[in-house]
């Protein structure tokens, strides 16, 4: 037991309770609150396994943009009050059965992980490091990256389309079949 | 990467980059003066076609071989642009006559096809992937143009939320076969799938999943359900761009991803695309008997059109006949354009504000009434069913020969009988226009006669040189890199 692996597993407990926590609340804001600790804590588990880019992505485009975005929609539409619902009851037995194959998948693969595949060796210490993504992003993969900044400039022009400007009179469907 | 790179994609920089221009150039220009717009997508477009154009002959690749602009690339972008083009013409007058004119259709079309232009230049599933959601993205947003409106709504969300299912279909894809080979270009897929180091059957499942993406765009059944709602329900100059644009984009993926990257498979891919291709060409054939309203009949009749598309691909690992049947498929993709972007001419000009004028009884006495737009409309229908002397007979006469060339007999007969059952929807939409009384109105619009007739006078003229328009197809298939 190394000090690593203790601190990794308080972490591993930390992130499972969140997500129960996020999953079990009645509160809607309570669960997204549940939501940013879990995303926090994954976020740490990816710098202790030597990936600070994407820990720090973890946190600025989930933990923040997304959560904040999530928080302003419940507290918007006043949703934080979740009705007990029955919809999901029925599902219950489907979820406890996938539980336990998941559960048995885990098991097999502490048993059997060291016959199925060569353990992968350990990658150099700038796999994974901004710089080493920043260059590769902005030389070998500059031109998908310029075509991601289009698809955004497209989406973000059809998001306020979509969602501004007068009612429209024309129909493409007839009056009675409505 | 140099200059040289950004040179040979010229094109689509060329073209995205006016797409902004005129995004922006828009708020400037006042209300009285807004026929500008569609005038500097015109010429957006035409200098497009011609830069594109201007590389035939010349196969290049950029990026370290993550785009190649070759034959084939260039021939599906003379598509794309003519289409748009025809989407321009048919939307000038006909926004406005629905109230619903607004800058941003154009500029939307133009992004759309950049994708579609990046998805045939595409060599890197990377690439494929983000031109796909490039050309999807701008196609969602026109499908909901019509705000406000339940049906047209409906089509976009429809769509967005299939769309965006599909998409995840085609990553996963990509991820597994990124994961089976640890590479995305193309060429070095196909290498690394003879390697033992190569995970076959992850490999195997990530293709499986990028089909049903493709599939998808393409609507093949089964995965066509979207698009009769989607047809429907969006405003029908989007309809036909969108029949006509992002079918070929889904066909252009196909054959990159298939041909360059999965030859290994063919042998059990050829199967499935086999009875992919006879499923939609029965279903899409068969449930558009049953149409009433004439933009659901050619939603269902251009699925049925996917099937007829998809028997090319039937024998893509067989090197004798490939590039024949790529040949085949890229001829009749251009009779397919011609087609319908005239019969979509012709539904716009009958087709009137509230959704009236769709319906199979609205076209009773068009031919005697408009003695040239039923002529026009009897030719599409006609060239639909693959009669002669239209270019939809010689399309769907080489489409045949090359699948018994490939030794696929059973696939060609099927072809022909469900073409026979079109006869009978298509032929339908004739007898009404010419035996039935009634006096329908058509929209006075100068540019709907105009789209009408040329494509019309095109489905007829070429069908006399057929030769010729298919040495073309062939000089593109051959430059394939």
């Amino acid at each position: 037991m190394t000090p690593v692996m203790v601190v990794f597993g308080l972490l591993g407990v930390v992130v499972i309770l969140t997500a129960l926590g996020m999953l079990l609340s009645r509160n809607a804001i309570y669960s997204a609150l549940f939501l940013v600790l879990n995303f926090a804590t994954v976020a740490v588990l990816y710098i202790i396994l030597g990936a600070p880019f994407i820990s720090l992505v973890q946190i600025t485009v989930y933990a923040g943009s997304i959560m904040v975005m999530f928080l302003f929609v419940i507290m918007l539409l006043g949703a934080e009050r979740l009705p007990g619902s029955d919809r999901l009851r029925r599902q219950r037995w489907i979820a406890a059965i996938l539980g336990l194959v998941f559960v048995a998948q885990v098991i097999l693969f502490i048993f059997f992980r060291g016959q199925l595949t060569a353990p992968v060796g350990t990658p150099p210490a700038t796999l994974g490091s901004p710089q080493a993504v920043g260059t590769t992003l902005f030389t070998t993969y500059a031109l998908p990256f310029e075509v991601t900044g289009a698809i955004l400039v497209v989406a973000t022009v059809g998001a306020i389309l979509l969602t501004r400007g007068a009612a429209l009179p024309y129909s493409p469907i007839r009056k009675e079949e409505k | 990467m140099t200059a040289m790179d950004w040179l040979v994609i010229l094109p689509v920089l060329v073209l995205s980059g006016w797409a902004l221009t005129v995004l922006l150039v828009d708020l400037w220009i006042p209300a009285k003066y807004k026929f500008i717009t569609p005038l500097l997508t015109v010429l957006g477009l035409v200098v497009t076609l011609g830069l594109s154009l201007s590389k035939f002959g010349n196969p290049q690749s950029a990026f370290n071989g993550m785009v190649v602009v070759d034959g084939f690339a260039i021939f599906l972008d003379f598509i794309f642009l003519v289409s748009g083009l025809g989407a321009v013409a048919l939307a000038y007058r006909y926004l406005r006559r629905m109230g619903i004119e607004r800058c941003e259709y154009y500029s939307l079309l133009m992004f759309s096809i950049s994708g579609m232009m990046l998805m045939t230049y595409a060599n890197d599933l990377i690439m494929v992937f983000l031109a796909l959601e490039l050309l999807s993205i701008p196609l969602y947003v026109l499908a909901g143009f019509v705000r406000m409106e339940v049906r047209s709504e409906e089509a976009a969300l429809k769509y967005f939320l299939l769309g965006a299912f599909s998409s995840g279909f085609v990553l996963y894809g990509i991820g597994l076969i990124f994961g089976a080979t640890s590479h995305t270009e193309l060429p070095a897929v196909a290498a690394a799938v003879g390697k033992s180091s190569a995970n076959l059957p992850m490999f195997i499942v990530g293709a499986a999943l990028l089909l049903v993406g493709f599939g998808f765009k393409q609507a093949a059944v089964p995965f066509h359900m979207w698009s009769p709602d989607v047809y429907q329900g969006a405003p029908s100059s989007v309809t036909a761009f969108m029949s006509i644009g992002a079918k070929a984009a889904g066909f252009a993926a196909l054959m990159r991803v298939f041909v360059a990257a999965f030859p290994s498979l063919s042998a059990d891919m050829s199967w499935v695309l086999w009875a992919l291709s006879a499923l939609t060409m029965i279903a899409g054939n068969v449930i558009a008997i049953a149409q009433t309203n004439i933009k659901r009949l050619l939603a269902y009749s251009s699925i049925a059109q996917t099937g007829y598309l998809l028997m090319a691909f039937v024998p893509y690992g067989n090197n004798q006949v490939l590039g024949d049947t790529v040949a085949a498929m890229l001829f009749y993709l251009l009779a397919y354009m011609l087609t319908t972007l005239g019969a979509w001419a012709v539904i716009i000009a009958v087709e009137k504000n509230g959704g009236e004028g769709l319906e199979l009884k609205d076209y009773a006495g068009l031919g005697r009434r408009h003695p040239l737009l039923g002529a026009a409309m009897t030719i599409f229908m006609v060239s639909l069913i693959g009669v002669p002397p239209t270019l939809g007979f010689w399309g769907k006469f080489y489409l045949f020969r090359t699948a018994l060339e490939g030794g696929f007999v059973w696939l060609a007969l099927i072809g022909l009988l469900t073409s026979l059952v079109s006869a009978y929807y298509y032929l339908r939409v004739v007898v009404i226009m010419y035996m039935q009384a009634g006096e329908p109105e058509t929209a006075d619009d100068l540019w709907l006669r105009l789209v009408a007739l040329t494509c019309a006078a095109a489905v007829v003229l070429l069908a006399f040189m057929p030769g010729s328009v298919l040495s073309l197809a062939v000089r593109a298939v051959l430059q394939i890199l």
